[in-house]
């Protein structure tokens, strides 16, 4: 398998193939392209067969970041047998996939926000640390395009990388049990918009009027993997006519 | 005979705390964001579809703590499983982990759990529910599956197809009471070492496996939070990954989450490990103050002790009862 590339031991029924240090390195858009050119190659084989038998065997695939879990079946297959049909298939990961970032062709979605102390109650926590004002926090988060790394921890969840490395912050020691539908929050050098209410550990700036998920709609998500993402400041006027809600307390 | 239509079955009369369609879980759609859902007990689900003569994957009722009464609108078969909660059918008790002919009419009720916590309510071919990404499964926090992406309401009505209750194919089984599960108030966990797991120190990782857990108030089918000894980890976060069922979360108060069907599907938080699927059965059905350890296995272990559950639970063979 090219260099970089291991597979490790998630659960009794999944696995995990990192494509960078064991996962825990930076994020970097090379790396991400990887995952996902794994993630077609593997739904590829699954769809052809090819002799592999996959279809029935594996059961979910999860990209993110920097990996990529592979769930299978345990009635019919075993670690053993899933981790060799894995290492066959990446060996024909192109080891320089960075032609491949750089001619995917990117929408650019925009995402309004309403940046407050009552919508985004750990903004002065953040400026703080950073020794900013929450003004220069609101300012820095607009300041860049973002790339679309994963979707998950919840339908509609995407996770965008990277902020400025000033207004990074650490998860809370304990996770809040709720954050309102439309929380935009930071984590690390990660930022998203939590699409439902749920219970999260994510530093939270603001609240976006716009609905990250909807199951009868098609597609049922407004950004893919791979999209990039630009956040807009709005007032609270503006975020209320936008359907807005503000939630009074956060767990 | 006076077939009725595919949209009677059975109306809830009272949902009880938290009552949900279930079949065996939602699989394929975790890259957009869709977890498992499905059964926690599975064993206890697939027990219920037994008695009923159904595939395994028939839509049943997962009812957590009780109160669950429903009225029956057509003649039918129907079996509960799982925790020990009291049921009764027009106002008579009856025993658990056996199939019933109901007639419509009848009155199903559950009262709340004394031992265990979660009950399976399977009819004969099942609950007939439109599925959603290929599944009924529901999971409340994303609003999928189910009737309507939630928890049953007082009036829905759940259909399912009439059933002949008088003929030889379709007596009534039983499941021994040998054979049953038994639910316990302390548990082992049985888990394999994965992922993170070299970020946490030896000395760390005896603590882990061999301090006793309590569970905390904060469970549900997302996941247990544990109290006991902390756990540190030498990161305190790593990108976002896939989670799979099982896995045990330790965020940075060091106390762990193990994460069930409605678990997210990515997450930050290092994981020391993953429960076996066998024994998240056993979890689920603990609540606040129940006691668990967990015990590292290898995955070869896991592995065993899988398919020797499956192996004994394919030849555990249902009696005849009328």
């Amino acid at each position: 398998m090219p260099q970089h590339i291991t597979i490790h031991l998630a659960g009794e029924n999944a696995l995990i193939i990192y494509f960078s240090q064991k996962g825990d390195g930076q994020v970097s858009a090379n790396v991400s392209a990887k995952v996902q050119q794994a993630e077609q190659l593997i739904r590829k084989a699954m769809a052809q067969e090819l002799g592999y038998e996959l279809a029935k065997d594996i059961i979910d695939l999860v990209p993110s970041y920097a990996s990529l879990m592979v769930m299978f079946n345990m009635m019919t297959t075993d670690h053993h047998q899933v981790r060799n049909k894995l290492r066959t298939l990446l060996q024909t990961i192109d080891q320089n996939s960075t032609e491949q970032v750089n001619s995917y062709k990117a929408n650019l979605v925009e995402l309004p926000v309403y940046y407050s102390h009552e919508s985004g109650p750990d903004l002065s926590v953040i400026a703080q640390r950073a020794q900013l004002t929450v003004e220069q926090v609101i300012e820095l988060h607009q300041a860049q395009e973002y790339r679309v790394y994963a979707i998950g921890f919840a339908p509609g969840f995407a996770y965008l990388g990277e902020v400025d490395e000033r207004i990074a912050a650490p998860r809370l020691a304990t996770p809040r049990m709720k954050v309102p539908k439309g929380a935009v929050a930071i984590a690390d050098r990660q930022t998203a918009v939590y699409p439902s209410v749920s219970p999260g550990g994510w530093n939270l700036i603001g609240l976006c009027p716009v609905n990250m998920f909807d199951a009868k709609a098609s597609p049922s998500m407004p950004v893919n993997v791979g999209d990039r993402v630009k956040f807009n400041a709005i007032s609270k006027k503006e975020f209320l006519s936008l359907g807005g809600v503000l939630e009074v307390s956060y767990e | 005979m006076n077939k009725a239509p595919s949209t009677q079955g059975f109306v809830v009369d009272q949902p009880g705390m938290l009552s949900l369609i279930q079949d065996a879980g939602r699989f394929g759609a975790f890259n957009i964001g869709l977890t498992n859902g499905g059964p926690v007990d599975l064993l206890a689900f697939q027990w219920a579809n037994r008695l009923c003569r159904n595939t395994l994957n028939a839509t049943a009722i997962e009812i957590s703590l009780g109160g669950l009464t429903l009225t029956a609108q057509v003649d039918t078969t129907l079996a509960v499983t799982g925790a020990d909660m009291p049921l009764t059918i027009n106002g008579e008790v009856r025993v658990l982990w056996r199939s019933y002919h109901v007639k419509a009419g009848d009155v199903v009720a559950l009262g709340f759990a004394t031992q265990g916590l979660r009950c399976y309510l399977a009819v004969a071919d099942g609950f007939n529910i439109s599925p959603s990404f290929g599944s009924t499964a529901t999971v409340c926090r994303e609003g999928v599956g189910g009737l309507h992406g939630g928890k049953l309401l007082a009036g829905d009505v759940l259909a399912c197809g009439p059933n002949s209750t008088n003929n030889e194919a379709n007596k009534n089984l039983v499941l021994v009471e040998k054979s049953r599960p038994k639910y316990e108030n302390e548990i082992i966990l049985h888990t394999v070492p994965s992922y993170q797991q070299h970020h946490f120190s030896s000395y760390q990782q005896h603590l882990f496996f061999s301090n006793e857990y309590t569970v905390s108030k904060s469970f549900d089918r997302m996941g247990y939070r544990l109290e006991g000894q902390a756990i540190t980890c030498d990161i305190e976060g790593i990108l976002s990954e896939g989670i799979c069922h099982g896995a045990v979360q330790i965020p940075a108060d060091g106390q762990p989450i193990v994460l069930l069907n409605d678990r997210q599907t990515i997450g930050g938080y290092p994981k020391i490990g993953a429960v076996s699927s066998i024994d998240t059965a056993k979890l689920g059905q603990l609540k606040q103050g129940g006691k668990v350890r967990f015990e590292p296995i290898s995955m070869e272990q896991a592995h065993n002790i899988f398919h020797l559950n499956l192996s004994y639970f394919n030849r555990t063979e249902l009696v005849v009862c009328d």
